[in-house]
């Protein structure tokens, strides 16, 4: 059941993600001020609301895991927040790419980017954690309570475009700011990558649970052939 | 503007192997605890 929906989840996001690019790369015009390399942002600006996604998730099912034990939930939040780290770092990266061009700097200690940075640290040292912990129940509990207080980065992270104004260019996006600030069709293309992005996601937090399910299944059987 | 998007496709492609070696070294790991446990039955 599950890999049916890992190869549709494929087979919608994949054709998407070709075509966004292709839409990207030879069909948006330059923008009037930055020229070609704006178009870093249909991936940057993307790669942080699906990562935002992700550590919403792995909160949630974090809650969820405090309130009822269920194992389950504390699987999905690890895959979750593993995921939502690989689409944080492809944020930081592709950030830095367009940092280097316009600023002429790869990195400025600007509230945007260090909170960024902290967020992703935060959400490191959840997997960490899970690493120093054997006990599984502790682990989880641990984990969980983590997950939910470094939710808060994300928060700041989100919000520290407004409370801070300095380097990091502000809000863009209409549904946030209440206004048009960038061209509409730009605007949906941001949309239409966001959507691509948060389906490789699904697919890669439905690859991972799998995963976590087969590892617990190992550490069962290695605790059953103790026993005999 | 090429190498930042070269780079986000790559680093999705890294987790994406990533996650590909993992599943291989963990199915191998269950098999042969399956055939451990059936052997010491």
């Amino acid at each position: 059941m599950r890999s049916k929906l890992v190869m549709l989840l494929g087979l919608i996001g994949g054709p998407l993600l070709l075509r966004n690019l292709y839409v990207i790369l030879f069909q948006l015009p330059d923008e009037m001020e930055q020229g070609p390399v704006y178009r870093i942002f249909y991936y940057h600006l993307p790669a942080f609301l699906t990562a935002a996604a992700c550590y919403l998730s792995a909160m949630i099912c974090s809650i969820l895991y405090l309130k009822s034990k269920d194992a389950k939930y504390d699987a999905i939040a690890l895959a979750c927040t593993e995921t939502g780290l690989a689409f944080a770092a492809v944020n930081l990266v592709t950030g830095m790419f367009w940092g280097r061009i316009s600023w002429g700097i790869w990195w400025a200690w600007d509230p945007r980017l260090t909170w960024a940075l902290i967020c992703w640290l935060v959400y490191f040292g959840y997997l960490m954690l899970r690493k120093a912990i054997d006990d599984p129940t502790e682990r989880a509990k641990n984990a969980s309570a983590l997950s939910i207080f470094a939710f808060v980065s994300v928060a700041i992270t989100w919000k520290a475009i407004e409370w801070w104004r300095t380097q990091h260019p502000g809000p863009v996006l209409s549904i946030r700011t209440g206004e048009q600030r960038m061209d509409p069709f730009m605007e949906q293309m941001i949309y239409m990558n966001t959507v691509a992005l948060s389906l490789l996601a699904a697919i890669f937090i439905l690859v991972r649970l799998r995963q976590e399910e087969t590892q617990r299944e190992i550490d069962a059987l290695r605790r059953y052939a103790h026993a005999l | 503007m090429f190498y930042g998007l070269t780079v986000a496709w790559a680093l999705l492609a890294i987790y994406a192997v990533f996650l590909g070696l993992r599943d291989k070294d963990l199915k191998k790991q269950l098999e042969t605890l399956k055939r451990m446990v059936e052997e010491k039955k």
